[in-house]
């Protein structure tokens, strides 16, 4: 998988989140969205700028995995979690905390991480 | 206005036919439906079929043409495909075309091979229903998804895996007559909590199984079946569909699904019923929360609700508004493509008082089939009423 093309938006987005300036796209009433896209799909504005994700978001839903695909079949079992930023929610992996105490509401940081199956980059939660 | 009337049903097995060719399976439940509803085959005008992963399991796209030639008709052959509601949709196009006077004979149907890739291919293929760089990256399978749901609810609205235990528990008994199904065995909430985890908080047992299979209907319009005094006494008074971002992440709720709820106001007001009406249902169970969500969607009960309802025997065969009497996905099996007809067929044979459990639902005249794609992106649902 690593020596496919960039994912234009992903990358680029990937990117930023890897360098600690991860953001998400807004429209002027609020409403957030990721992946960056062209129009608000709640309001259908056209006019979305690039809000910064805050430092932590909170854990909104969480589960852990014990039969993956096979791109992930090294990595488990993992946590796969929604974690809230306000007007917009991301998914990831939720590394650095024994599955059994991970809760609901739990503060936690974003930043670029690596699947050990294939070595892909994937976006990575940490508790903060 | 004129309701298209169901006039064949034909099924497969559902189960394990890892060497059987999708071709195969779709001419075996193509032809019964044909046989079954008595219609000139010269008589047909179209195929509206169903199909999710042809390309990655039997590395096969265009299908439908192929499945036509399969069932021996020379007609224009479309492939629906909207996840695990692909069939749902494409009786909704054959409704919506018979209505209108274009058509008065349509082949719908569906057919998925998922047990020659694995598990592991099965859920790699299932997956892709979901959004691939924001969710598959992260790791997101698709018991993966209505685990996050199935948190998401017990966190809002309250509800145990024992009370997910009872659907499966349900569903499985429903199964146990109806010798299409894939699991016709008996269990325990205790064997279902005792099951090996497959994303927390569901465990093996909230999951439908892997399956191979085909469905189909003969549809036609009301006046094609009165001239050719078919017997074809049920009748899709109501068709609707809904739909929702993509990624789950995306959704102003993780507890509901609202692209169903959509699919059922639009379906009852096209029907001119609403959810008192509902005799019957087969939902979309692809997990037991999903039935959850489902009855609760169709109005059924309300959000919160509804998870009490298979342990308190609201929804079993003997209970208020029987759900999933087929045994469902949970229990019956769901090769994906061949789902949402298969939901019709079911209906219409309680309806008809040609399934095992009719007599226990003998007042039955208004079922409600609820099909839904990926973590309900999309969603269709259909009203089958008993007009003669």
């Amino acid at each position: 998988m690593s020596d496919n093309a960039r994912d234009g938006a992903f990358d680029d987005w990937l990117d930023a989140v890897e360098d600690g300036e991860g953001y998400y796209v807004e429209c002027e009433n609020g409403h957030g969205w990721l992946p960056p896209r062209r129009v608000c799909p709640d309001c259908g504005s056209r006019d979305l700028t690039e809000t910064p994700l805050a430092e932590a978001g909170e854990v909104a839903t969480y589960t852990e995995v014990s039969v993956a695909t096979p791109q992930f079949s090294a990595d488990t079992p993992y946590v796969t979690a929604i974690v809230d930023y306000g007007p917009v929610r991301v998914t990831g992996l939720l590394r650095g905390v024994d599955p059994d105490e991970v809760e609901v509401g739990m503060p936690v940081g974003i930043e670029a991480g690596e699947r050990e199956t294939t070595g892909d980059r994937a976006v990575v939660f940490r508790p903060r | 206005m004129s309701h298209p009337r169901v006039t064949g049903v034909g099924l497969t097995h559902f189960g394990e036919h890892s060497e059987r060719t999708g071709r195969d399976l779709f001419a075996e439940a193509g032809l019964a439906a044909l046989d079954d509803a008595g219609v000139d085959p010269d008589d047909v005008e179209a195929l509206f079929y169903g199909n999710f992963m042809g390309e990655l399991a039997e590395h096969q796209g265009h299908q439908a043409p192929l499945m036509a030639e399969a069932v021996g008709l020379d007609v224009p052959a479309t492939r629906y495909e909207a996840a695990c509601a692909s069939s749902g949709a494409a009786v909704r196009e054959a409704v919506r075309h018979l209505r209108s006077g274009e058509a008065d004979v349509i082949l719908v149907g569906g057919a998925e091979r998922m047990t020659n890739i694995g598990t592991a291919g099965a859920t790699d293929a299932l997956s892709i229903a979901a959004d691939d760089l924001y969710e598959i990256r992260a790791g997101m399978t698709f018991p993966g998804a209505y685990a996050l749901m199935a948190r998401a609810y017990f966190r809002e609205f309250g509800g145990s895996r024992e009370d997910l235990a009872a659907v499966a528990v349900k569903n499985h008994d429903h199964a146990l007559p109806n010798e299409y199904a894939q699991l016709r065995t008996e269990i325990t909430v205790e064997d279902a909590l005792g099951a090996p985890m497959v994303a927390d908080p569901l465990g093996l047992y909230d999951a439908c199984p892997i399956t191979d299979g085909a469905s189909a209907v003969v549809l036609t319009s009301a006046d094609y079946a009165a001239e050719h005094d078919l017997d074809a006494p049920v009748a899709i008074t109501g068709t609707g569909q809904g739909g929702d971002n993509l990624a789950l992440h995306d959704r102003e709720t993780l507890a509901r699904s609202p692209a169903a709820s959509e699919a059922a106001d639009e379906a009852y007001g096209d029907a001119d019923i609403d959810s008192d009406d509902v005799d019957i249902a087969e939902v979309h169970d692809c997990f037991t929360i999903a039935e959850v969500l489902a009855i609760e969607s169709l109005g059924l009960y309300e959000p919160g609700e509804g998870i009490g309802a298979a342990r308190d025997g609201k929804t079993h065969a003997t209970g208020e508004t029987p759900v999933n009497l087929s045994g469902g996905l949970k229990a019956k099996g769901h090769p994906v493509g061949a789902t949402g007809v298969a939901q019709i067929v079911s209906l219409a044979k309680v309806l008809t008082g040609e399934s095992t459990w009719s007599d226990d639902v003998s007042d039955a005249s208004v079922g409600v089939a609820h099909n839904a794609g990926g973590t309900v992106a999309s969603a269709t649902v259909h009203v089958l009423e008993v007009r003669e």
